[in-house]
């Protein structure tokens, strides 16, 4: 479990973040959607150690971050895992390669040994024949999965994804929701995902923060997000002409 | 201000590639990939250039030796001055500052381009000194190209010299070894050390410290090329009055 209290941060005169309070649930899906600028991927780097908070404190299974220890942070690190909106994969590296860096990185165990753990999450990803294939030679879709492969091969107690379904088709950015999902269940750990996908919302949503200039504007879960009649919510939730026709059609009882 | 600013970013970077070290297994191989990258990747133009460069210079030489009075045996002499002293150490690292440093520049900035500094940051990695580290220490083999490369453009005066008829082969022999000090090869070989670090260091700054996108890499790779030339031609400067004059 992750807990937000109090966040303010700030860059120069433009105050970003505004008191954020929230708790990102363990074994849960946790969606922060918001307007560009609203302060989203500001929090998730707070969250992630890579910017230091002005005012307010980040809880991790209730231990405060600014009382860790330079060696406590970097432990901490190592049980996060990340997806990056672009996958951010070694490109001088193959598939396994990359899955296999944290291990390598962090584990002292023998490289069969790490062979072992990388075909099995590359199993659980669906990508057991790329392997050997560079991250230019795969789809986006694929990237995404080995992406992911590579934050949870580590076992982490958090995951963060900053936009997982940005660039990729309705179809595969199903598929990737409904991984990180199972994955969260799976693992039973804190996952936290930045999104604009509105279909997240609806498919992953089990526990949602709603930041608009950088307040946190309303909280809840996805069958709740849809029957608001909190304006500054329905006003982005409704933005687009789909679901602006899916509203119209429920209130006159299609 | 913006360079006082550069020079004290440049110094923090300095610093940061020193700081927590990667795991010994995964830095020995990434070294052994910068070297087979940085320096054997760089062995085929030093070395075409090296020996074509000494050829002109022993040619120039000769045929401006117009004085019967001076010996034929100035052109080997001159040959192997200009290049042990100068063209070997210095040029030839201007040279690398647009083939190494560029690829340097435009490697590390398209990883910071794509996000994967920032992955190797989250996942708790000294990215400057998993980036930058190895390509310092793959630079500490970059003599063993300059000495090819003298070595190459002594050969290149000599065949130039001898098979163009210019001096007879023993002529040639006994000029190369006219005069010659010892210390000179220290001079060049010491520069030359100086010049690897700038080598692996300025290009990486620019590299790593950009921002923005692919355009970016192209404009950064540029500016490190431009700077890289001008701190190696100063470094060479002084270093020649503190050691030579």
């Amino acid at each position: 479990m992750i807990e937000v209290k109090g966040l303010h941060k700030s860059f120069g005169d433009e105050h970003i973040l505004r008191g954020i309070d929230f708790v990102f649930e363990t074994g849960k899906t946790n969606l922060v959607i918001g307007q560009s600028g609203s302060g989203k991927s500001v929090l998730m780097k707070c969250m992630l150690g890579l910017f230091t908070p002005d005012k307010g404190t980040i809880e991790y299974d209730g231990k405060p971050y600014s009382t860790f220890t330079d060696e406590q942070k970097r432990d901490l690190r190592q049980e996060m895992g990340m997806l990056f909106q672009g996958g951010a994969l070694f490109d001088s590296m193959t598939v396994e390669e990359n899955v296999m860096f944290p291990l390598r990185m962090f584990t002292k165990k023998k490289k069969s040994e790490l062979k072992t753990r990388v075909d099995e999450v590359l199993e659980r990803v669906n990508l057991v024949d790329s392997g050997k294939k560079y991250p230019a030679e795969i789809s986006g879709g694929m990237q995404k999965r080995v992406a992911i492969a590579r934050a949870i091969v580590n076992r982490p107690k958090y995951l963060f994804c900053d936009e997982p379904n940005s660039g990729l088709d309705p179809h595969t950015a199903t598929v990737i929701d409904n991984l990180i999902h199972e994955l969260t269940v799976e693992y039973d750990i804190t996952t936290v995902v930045i999104t604009h996908d509105m279909n997240s919302l609806l498919e992953i949503g089990e526990n949602i923060a709603f930041l608009k200039d950088g307040v946190l504007a309303w909280k809840g879960d996805k069958s709740k997000i849809f029957k608001t009649d909190d304006e500054t919510v329905t006003d982005f939730v409704y933005s687009s002409d789909l679901f602006k026709k899916v509203r119209e059609a429920q209130q006159q009882g299609l | 201000m913006r360079y006082l600013q550069s020079i004290g970013e440049y110094f923090l970077m300095l610093k940061g590639v020193f700081g927590r070290m990667t795991k010994r297994s995964v830095l020995k191989e990434l070294i052994f990939k910068e070297i087979d990258g940085i320096i054997i990747g760089s062995l085929g133009i030093v070395a075409f250039l090296s020996f074509f460069i000494g050829g002109v210079v022993a040619l120039q030489t000769a045929l401006n030796l117009n004085n019967p009075l001076i010996p034929k045996s100035l052109i080997a002499f001159a040959a192997r001055q200009s290049i042990i002293l100068e063209f070997s150490p210095t040029f030839i690292s201007i040279i690398m500052a647009g083939k190494v440093g560029s690829f340097i520049t435009s490697s590390i900035g398209s990883m910071r381009v794509t996000e994967q500094i920032d992955a190797l940051e989250v996942m708790g990695i000294n990215s400057l000194n998993y980036l930058v580290f190895p390509k310092i220490i793959a630079m500490l083999t970059y003599p063993f190209v300059i000495a090819i490369s003298m070595f190459l453009g002594v050969l290149g005066a000599y065949t130039a010299a001898v098979m163009g008829g210019f001096v007879p082969a023993q002529v040639f022999l006994q000029g190369l070894q006219e005069e010659f000090e010892p210390f000179h090869l220290f001079y060049a070989f010491f520069k030359t050390f100086l010049f690897a670090f700038i080598l692996a260091t300025i290009p990486s700054y620019h590299g790593y410290y950009m921002k923005g996108g692919s355009l970016e890499v192209g404009k950064a790779s540029t500016t490190s090329f431009v700077w890289t030339s001008v701190v190696i031609i100063v470094t060479n400067y002084i270093v020649t009055q503190l050691l030579l004059s």
